[in-house]
């Protein structure tokens, strides 16, 4: 059986979703234990044992909570040296291909990254990778002894295996020389009323809402609905709405029951982030837009007139 | 204090990319330095104009990569060094790493700038791997910096919100496209840069070992692509039909 190594990310106590989905798909490719760091370890390793950890390696050390990148890289790479997993699987998100990068370099050690599956093939490893902007899918073998793999978010479904993980204390302690980057302040920004991630419908604008003035109209029907907002790269670049509210290649990834592509076109960077939706509803006054061929449902009509029209309709359905 | 910003050149994100016969992103249409990279210039160049020191660009591509420098030279860039070398077509993001560390190190900087990723690539693997290499701590996905004395701050954006992280230099930063927007080159500035040195360094003078690249692609396929549904004109109806794919979905 080849061993998996699942990097488990925490961010302030809180064990990432993408980490369960990693799991999941672990638990196919061999036997499975994980590395969890920073406080809440203990409280995410009972997690991970009912995904199906054998064994968690655990450090509660908050030096893993306050400081970017090195401490978890010299946790794992001692990990490396006793255990020799097969595969390291991490998250593809910003603070685990932080680690994954200072990782590979240290082991000396090529990745694959943004990888949309992974599949045990001739010995080896063999990554699913969207490419060419979403349109092309590449399968890449794995040279790297341990093969580092970093999966795009949303990629597998958690699901729960049953098992608890015995516990290994991690006994590494943080060396001073890898507490540099300091997080010395956390600043929450408007805090997001449904996260995106774990929304069951999420309505995204793009540039055809005209203007950040235009956005409250979203909010309206996202609140009537119980969704959450997200939006096109466009938008945010164009600062009228935060970053935390992108979907696509260099946002997030959602695979909610309902999307809604609210003046979006259909770029495929924004597409690779919700095309895994299981219905979704586009509304923009282009009948050729990208997003149209894609879309189950596809209004052609002017969003600013559409959306309110919408919310009063979902409102009087609710009451009604 | 000495700023090496590291620069690629990406085709042109504006013009519509295409494959070559063995699936790789072709290199002959338009290239452009990285819309990211600029913000990276922008950012050094500021940093500059408020502590004094020296810009340095640094590079690695093929010969024509020069136009993409030229560009941040002529924004104001001091001068930069170019890694070119045919072995190196292809090259993974540890071997670019490994690549661009070894001629960084040359310069001894107090700061390096990486984009947070790069336009076509966009894995932004190389600056942590970078920051490895080099021994540096990584202050990564930054919308603001500030350098005070050897200390340098930034605010690092994060899915909520940001994070305010430090660390002493020499260290390396990556910048999001809201750091900074990114300036004109002026005539005077596009006429300095002709005369600015470029460096160029062969792979070979870098003791660099070539490494086996992390992976093999044993095929390219086609995206899955969802089937188109209903398209329907606005004309009236289109509300209650959304709200009956909202019911049938049972979201409502
Ligand atoms: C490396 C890279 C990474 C990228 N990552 C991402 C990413 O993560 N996420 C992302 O979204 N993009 C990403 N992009 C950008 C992407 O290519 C597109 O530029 C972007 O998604 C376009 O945003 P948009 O659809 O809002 O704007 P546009 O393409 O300008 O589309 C606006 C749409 O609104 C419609 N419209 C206008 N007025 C109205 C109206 N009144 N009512 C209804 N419809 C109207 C128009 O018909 C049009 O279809 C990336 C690009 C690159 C190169
Ligand atoms: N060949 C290269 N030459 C110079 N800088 C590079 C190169 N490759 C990557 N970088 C830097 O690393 C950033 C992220 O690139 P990537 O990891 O490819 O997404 C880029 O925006 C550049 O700043």
């Amino acid at each position: 059986m080849a061993a998996i190594l699942v990097y488990a990310e925490l961010s302030e106590g809180k064990l990432a979703s993408t980490s369960l989905e990693l799991m999941a798909k672990a638990r196919e490719l061999g036997d499975v234990y994980a590395i969890a760091l920073g406080s809440g370890a203990k409280t995410a390793a009972a997690t991970l044992g009912k995904h199906g950890a054998k064994v968690v390696h655990v450090n509660e050390d908050t030096a893993y909570d306050d400081y970017i990148a090195e401490p978890a890289t010299e946790a794992v790479a001692s990990l490396y040296e006793k255990e020799k997993p097969d595969v390291i699987l991490f998250g593809f998100t910003t603070d685990s291909r932080e680690v994954a990068g200072r990782l590979a370099a240290r082991l000396g050690v090529g990745l694959i990254a943004n990888a949309s599956d992974l599949a045990a093939q001739d010995g080896g490893f063999v990554a699913k990778v969207p490419y060419f902007g979403g349109s092309k899918v590449a399968s890449m073998r794995a040279n790297g002894k341990p093969a580092i793999v970093l999966v795009r978010p949303k990629s597998f479904e958690a699901s729960e295996s049953g098992g608890t993980a015995e516990l290994k204390q991690l006994d590494a302690s943080v060396a001073d020389a890898s507490k540099r980057a300091h997080i010395a302040e956390r600043v929450a920004e408007a805090s997001e009323k449904v996260k995106l991630e774990d929304a069951r419908i999420v309505i995204s604008g793009g540039r055809g809402m005209g203007g950040p003035q235009n956005f409250p109209l979203l909010e309206d029907l996202a609140s009537a609905l119980g969704a959450a907002v997200g939006a096109s790269r466009a938008v945010v670049d164009a600062g009228w709405v935060p970053y935390s509210m992108q979907v696509g290649q260099t946002g997030k990834s959602v695979r909610p029951g309902v999307y809604i592509a609210v003046g979006i076109s259909g770029a495929m960077q924004h597409t690779v982030g919700m095309k895994t939706s299981k219905v979704i509803i586009a509304i923009n006054k282009d009948a050729e837009a990208p997003i149209m061929k894609m879309a189950d449902l596809g209004v052609v009509g002017d969003a600013l007139k559409i959306v309110p029209a919408l919310t009063a309709a979902v409102k009087a359905k609710k009451h009604g | 204090m000495k700023i090496v910003v590291t620069v690629k050149q990406v085709p042109d994100p504006n013009s519509n990319l295409t494959l070559e016969g063995d699936n790789s992103i072709s290199r002959e249409k338009e290239a452009v330095l990285d819309p990211g990279d600029e913000c990276g210039v922008e950012e050094g160049l500021q940093l500059k104009e408020a502590h004094g020191g020296e810009v340095i660009l640094v590079s690695m591509g093929p010969e024509r990569a020069k136009d993409a420098i030229r560009k941040g030279l002529s924004m104001g860039a001091d001068r930069a060094v170019l890694v070119s070398d045919a072995q190196l077509a292809g090259a993974d993001a540890l071997l670019t790493a490994r690549v661009l560390a070894a001629a960084i190190k040359q310069e001894e900087p107090d700061l390096v700038i990486c984009a947070t990723e790069s336009y076509d690539g966009s894995t932004g693997m190389v600056p942590p791997m970078l920051a490895e290499l080099l021994g540096f701590p990584q202050l990564t996905f930054a919308k603001k910096v500030e350098v005070d004395g050897s200390m340098v701050k930034i605010h690092r954006q994060t899915a909520d919100g940001y994070q305010i992280v430090e660390a002493l230099t020499p260290a390396l930063i990556t910048v999001t496209a809201a750091i900074a927007e990114p300036r004109y080159a002026s005539l005077k500035g596009i006429m300095a840069a002709r005369s600015k040195e470029i460096k160029q360094i062969a792979f070979g003078d870098l003791g660099v070992e070539k490494t086996e690249p992390a992976e093999t692609i044993e095929g390219v396929v086609d995206a899955e692509t969802r089937k188109a549904g209903e398209v329907i004109e606005d004309d009236g109806t289109a509300v209650d039909k959304i709200v009956r794919v909202l019911a049938a979905a049972k979201v409502l």
